[in-house]
């Protein structure tokens, strides 16, 4: 562990209240909700992580009670080293604050998020879907949510499934 | 589900000026089927005249499902979906997720498969630029640009089909090594194809670097601070043509990058220009990794021995029970790797690719994200193009090498 | 004896006039320019200079759906662009095939989710499915002269 690194994880577990988790030599941050916006800018003014890499979801529906988690790639480019700071989001509505005037990169992502995920971020400027079309329902990366498998059609159940098959008329 | 559905103009309130809603500046849809957006890009223009006031762009036309799709297969059958994301470079995919799995179960890969995933890696790298180089100078107008990059193209797209049977998706990379070793004539023919892409490249930037039109159209537009691409993560050659020498290939150097000596070409405009040098510049130093590594390679086996995650080589199934136990244990169930995450970034020839990979212990992952270099390029499009022309639209999205399969996922 | 051995060599030629249509349809189809996904880029590939498919008259591909007769749809349909391929095959003027390029074109490929359509002839009718992921320059070659037969054998009740 590089000693930036060691000096960033000492004194934010001294301000906050976090938790340092380590797998494989990455090390994660987890956070309470409320205070990422806090602690964002924090590591991007005090200890320069200066690019936000990425914002995505996992969702653990049936074995875990807070259902999503948040994730945040942190890169710092003048030391060259990554962190992953993670919260924990409610299944009923879920709500967080955007850091989209922290990290300008956060802002299609969290579009993305809100598309597949359905957590909405306070304080977004311009909260549509992104990849899905305009009118769907639903979100799609919920583990709740069907892949829409189609039947794979062989010589047994041809007929069954060119009936439910649609055709264009001309 | 086929309805076509009319977009009013409420929706796009809170994102155009004002001027749009009493009729001075002019909403114009630059549409999917385009042939000068690279793909399935919409973009919604504002314009005053033909000075372009803001582009919106609308995305999620090749949305196609991949990580929904990756969490109901095992880890084998999900490396082939990898290699259709960024279709320019199939290679450089398969290794960001075989780098991923690797990582998680801790396997070992010989070094000669290292060397040899470099060599597939740079080479996937110089096709990528060749057909950035066709199209976006065929945007600009340079017509026979293309033709000759396809030419070119075809020789790397030779070198794939004799390693592994197909062109382009070819899914040889594959966890713990390659799928096979490559065969006696790979060596001459990538000799020879370094034999002859150095007068090619010179070739093609004798074509363009005199070419008033060509000059005109690129130096100046699209300028882009080094802040601008903190701010917005970009990477890739459009990050070291904003001055900034940061390449993961020697920043965190992975699957033996710090082997070779090679330099990072870096030009501090930030125009399209400077973007363009970048990526010619970055095709001549492949070629140079590409010599090392062939000159250096070594002897041995080019996929780990570890039998719960690779498979046997089918000569010892018929001889061994435990061969045999792993065989139908890996094409039944698959591979279980230990629970947990892991993020592993690579340099594609767009940016960082990155992987998020989780594990919950079973035979299929649990969540696989992919940090796509395009969707985080292309928010950088709108400031990138204020107070310029339409036509130079074209040149600042050509410029930035969009894959719409990367963006969408 | 026949028209042609009277006038001897007047310079006339006597053919049926479905042949006429059908040979002069065939000879000159020009594409629109369509490529979706991967497929798109063996597309390229065939257009460019190995595999050239203007030996067979589709010499440039035309951006407008009014001004061609081919669409090939090359590439994996998403359930957003779906309207726009059907969009774009009503604009196009009669008489007008549709070729589907590779697996995803033809049965939704190796994606078999919420996302793709499985098969683009559930939006529109296709004449010739090629396959392969992506098919090489010389399949789709092989697809395009295989339509050309096709239209050949057309005849009156089968134009529009």
């Amino acid at each position: 562990m590089s000693d930036h690194l060691q000096n960033t994880l000492v004194s934010i577990q001294s301000q906050h209240d976090v938790q340092v988790e380590e797998f494989r030599g990455e090390f994660t941050l987890f956070v309470k909700p409320e205070n990422i916006q806090t602690l964002m800018l924090e590591l991007r003014d005090q200890f320069s992580f200066n690019v936000c890499m990425d914002v995505t979801a996992v969702d653990y529906y049936p074995q875990e009670t807070p259902r999503f988690h948040v994730i945040y790639q942190l890169y710092s480019m003048p030391n060259n080293i990554r962190l992953q700071v993670r919260t924990r989001l409610d299944g009923n509505s879920p709500r967080i604050d955007s850091v989209q005037h922290i990290f300008a990169s956060t802002n299609w992502k969290e579009r993305e998020v809100f598309d597949l995920f359905g957590i909405h971020f306070t304080g977004h400027p311009d909260l549509r879907r992104m990849v899905m079309p305009q009118d769907w329902v639903g979100h799609p990366l919920r583990k709740d949510y069907p892949l829409g498998y189609e039947e794979v059609q062989f010589t047994f159940n041809y007929d069954e499934i060119m009936i439910n098959k649609p055709h264009p008329k001309d | 589900m086929v309805d076509i559905r009319e977009v009013s103009v409420d929706e796009l309130r809170h994102l155009v000026s004002d001027r749009a809603m009493t009729g001075e500046t002019m909403l114009l849809n630059m549409g999917p089927q385009h042939p000068s957006t690279h793909g399935v890009l919409r973009l919604l223009l504002e314009l005053d005249g033909e000075v372009v006031v803001n582009v919106i762009p609308d995305i999620g036309f090749l949305h196609t499902g991949v990580e929904k799709n990756m969490e109901s297969k095992n880890y084998q059958q999900s490396e082939v979906m990898t290699d259709r994301l960024d279709y320019l470079n199939p290679m450089g995919n398969n290794l960001v997720y075989c780098l991923a799995v690797e990582k998680i179960t801790e396997l070992d890969v010989p070094p000669r498969a290292q060397a040899i995933r470099v060599i597939l890696a740079e080479l996937q790298r110089i096709s990528s630029h060749l057909l950035w180089l066709g199209t976006s100078a065929l945007d600009l107008g340079a017509m026979s640009m293309f033709l000759y990059c396809m030419r070119e193209r075809e020789l790397v797209l030779d070198i794939f089909e004799l390693v592994s049977g197909q062109r382009m998706m070819t899914t040889f990379i594959r966890p713990g090594g390659l799928w096979r070793d490559v065969p006696v004539e790979f060596e001459t023919s990538v000799r020879d194809f370094l034999k002859a892409m150095p007068r090619r490249i010179q070739e093609y930037e004798d074509l363009l670097e005199k070419n008033e039109i060509f000059l005109d159209r690129t130096k100046g537009i699209g300028i882009l601070t080094a802040e601008d691409c903190y701010q917005y993560g970009l990477t890739g050659p459009v990050l070291r043509g904003s001055g900034v020498a940061h390449d993961l290939r020697k920043k965190e150097p992975y699957s033996g990058y710090e082997l070779y000596k090679f330099d990072v070409p870096v030009h501090p405009e930030g125009d399209v220009y400077a973007r363009y040098r970048v990526r010619v510049e970055e095709m001549t130093q492949s070629l140079r990794i590409i010599e090392q590594a062939l000159n250096k390679l070594p002897f041995g086996p080019v996929r780990s021995n570890n039998r719960k995650y690779v498979p046997p080589p089918r000569s010892e199934i018929g001889v061994s029970m435990e061969a045999l136990i792993h065989h139908f244990k890996l094409w039944t169930e698959g591979f279980t790797p230990p629970a947990g995450h892991v993020y592993v970034a690579t340099e594609s020839p767009r940016g960082e690719l990155g992987v998020y990979m989780e594990s919950d212990g079973s035979a299929k992952p649990y969540r696989v994200h992919l940090v796509t270099p395009t969707f985080s390029n292309l928010q950088a499009v709108p400031i990138m193009s204020k107070k310029h022309y339409i036509a130079d639209l074209i040149g600042i999205v050509g410029s930035i090498d969009i894959v719409l399969g990367d963006a969408d996922r | 004896m026949g028209l042609e051995q009277k006038a001897g060599n007047m310079g006339i030629v006597t053919t049926q006039l479905e042949s006429l249509v059908n040979w002069s349809r065939t000879n000159a189809m020009w594409p629109m320019l369509f490529g979706l996904a991967c497929c798109a880029i063996e597309m390229m590939a065939a257009q460019a200079a190995d595999y050239d498919m203007s030996r067979f008259g589709m010499e440039l591909m035309r951006a407008s759906p009014r001004q061609s007769d081919l669409m090939i749809v090359a590439g994996r349909v998403s359930r957003k662009m779906a309207p726009v391929v059907r969009k774009l095959y009503d604009q196009m003027p009669a008489p007008k095939w549709v070729i589907a390029m590779g697996d995803c074109a033809s049965c939704g490929g190796i994606f078999n989710n919420y996302a793709i359509v499985q098969g683009v002839d559930e939006i529109v009718p296709v004449d010739v499915y090629v396959a392969g992921c992506p098919p090489r320059p010389e399949g789709l070659i092989h697809g395009v002269l295989t339509l050309h037969e096709k239209v050949r054998k057309e005849r009156f009740k089968d134009w529009a």
